[in-house]
């Protein structure tokens, strides 16, 4: 058995293996997968040293503790938390080293939702169609962290980043999620277009990997009837019968019968990644390019 | 066609038809594997394919304008045979339905060609067509909690195989023991867009 690998101690609430995840399998029915808070996986990878697409850990509210059983140096940031090795406060958000044997604990996140463990060499897992992350719509990939499993590690392939930390954004207090109306936004009255880009929403805790749902006015239709399956993009905000819009996340299926009524940026999910059940949440439309 | 704006990168590409969206499918297909067109993804569906990761989505918008697709997708030369028991506990319900016996209506299902329209819900799954519009049948009005890995079953216009156990209102007519998703093969996927499928009743070769 491998020395370069983590023990896991207290695998907390959802912990998943997740890299850039593995596009280009939409039309086998494969979703993207994928870190969700895309840019803290990979603030912690440059942090450690590794290449941006090396696998790393997005907890969930609660963190995880890890016990490597070699040196390693990790870096922990997304969502704010209390780091501790053997129970010494270190640093988040920078690199730290943890001697072989030692306990890394990563504690509940103060602020946000989940928190990137990013390791020299990165986590080893076998990929699947070029992936490590773990997709929990359709299961590919590793099961979520158990108490006592083991995590094969990467050999250290770069120099960690000599900083004592690096900005990163802080969870929204209020979610603003900029929304290019279509394609189906004529399924809807004027009236609910004008609700879904006025009202205010807020995170649901029904939220998870594969989208974020929302509480709020229902949006109503104007037109019943089935919508045809058809291809759904990352960001895609669906709204099912209930009327209450849903903002496709990296584990959303590939394809859906529900109307999306806008598309939300890219660059905006980082955030939607981090938004706490409760937090308000507004869509405001921004133009088509 | 039609090209609806899909966020930043991505179009919609609406069409009439399912048989005009395989077309429009295949013809994507070979642009792309001719150079002539950038996409990180392309997604058939029932009426529609989807451009993911485009540069310009605008440009390509204005540009397919221009295109003439031919009106019925290449056949490919490829067939998979999937052995077939037509053993399903609905198989009775859609002879009833289409108003014949039940070893008709395996014989029938065995006799038609069928090509992989889409695929969706689960890796591997298939959306396949081929039965004519009056051996079409609704979804089950109560969906089953679990439908068993492997079974074949029908709605709507499509014939689909589950891939994996999973809840499924489709109805359910016979059982595979072909492995239509084993992530560690080469392709991963039996079947993929275009494909063509025939059910081989076991015991018939």
């Amino acid at each position: 058995m491998t020395d370069h690998a983590f023990c896991v101690v207290r695998a907390g609430a959802l912990t998943t293996v997740q890299d850039e995840g593995r596009p280009g399998h939409a039309h086998l029915g494969v979703p993207r997968s994928g870190a969700l808070d895309a840019p803290a996986a990979a603030l912690v990878n440059r942090l450690v040293g590794n290449a941006p697409g090396a696998a790393v850990l997005e907890t969930t509210l609660s963190g995880c503790a890890l016990r490597p059983r070699s040196e390693v140096t990790v870096a922990v940031g997304g969502a704010p938390c209390p780091v501790t090795v053997d129970g010494r406060a270190v640093a988040w958000g920078a690199p730290v080293r943890v001697p072989g044997g030692a306990l890394l604990d990563v504690g509940p996140a103060s602020a946000g939702v989940r928190a990137y463990v990013g390791v020299s060499g990165g986590v080893a897992v076998e990929p699947v169609l070029g992936s490590r992350s773990t997709d929990l719509l359709s299961g590919l990939g590793p099961a979520p962290l158990t108490d006592g499993a083991v995590l094969p590690l990467g050999p250290p392939a770069g120099v960690p980043a000599r900083v004592d930390g690096a900005p990163q954004p802080r969870p929204p207090a209020e979610l603003v999620l900029r929304v290019a109306l279509g394609p189906r936004d004529d399924w809807f009255a004027p009236a609910a277009l004008r609700v879904f880009t006025r009202g205010t929403y807020r995170v649901s805790s029904a939220s998870n990997r594969i989208g974020l749902r929302t509480e709020g006015p229902a949006l109503e239709r104007a037109r019943t009837g089935e919508l045809p399956s058809e291809g759904m993009v990352l960001g895609a905000v669906q709204v099912p019968p209930d009327g209450r819009p849903v903002v496709f996340l990296a584990d959303h299926p590939t394809t859906g019968g529900y109307p999306v009524i806008g598309v939300v940026r890219t660059a905006d999910l980082a955030a939607a990644a981090q938004a706490v059940p409760g937090t308000p949440l507004r869509f405001v439309p921004a133009g088509r390019r | 066609m039609r090209a609806l704006p899909v966020g930043e990168r991505a179009l919609l590409l609406e069409v009439a038809s399912g048989e005009e969206a395989q077309s429009l499918h295949a013809e994507l297909v070979r642009r792309r594997a001719e150079g002539l067109l950038s996409a990180a993804e392309i997604v058939p569906a029932a009426r529609t394919v989807l451009l993911d990761g485009l540069a310009d989505p605008a440009r390509l918008a204005r540009e397919l304008t221009s295109w003439r697709v031919p009106p019925v997708p290449p056949r490919e030369e490829r067939v998979v045979e999937l052995p077939v028991r037509y053993d399903g506990p609905d198989l009775d319900a859609v002879a009833a339905a289409w108003d014949v016996t039940a070893r008709e209506a395996a014989r029938l299902h065995a006799a038609t060609e069928f090509r992989v329209a889409f695929c969706g819900f689960a890796p591997g799954f298939g959306y396949l067509t081929g039965l004519p519009a009056h051996r079409h049948v609704p979804r089950r009005a109560t969906p089953r909690t679990a439908v068993p890995a492997g079974s074949v079953a029908l709605a709507g216009p499509y014939t689909g195989v589950y891939p994996r156990s999973s809840p499924g209102g489709w109805q359910l007519i016979g059982t595979t023991d072909a492995v239509l998703w084993h992530h560690a093969r080469v392709p991963a996927a039996l079947l993929s867009p275009g494909t063509r499928v025939r059910f081989v009743p076991e015991g018939a070769g």
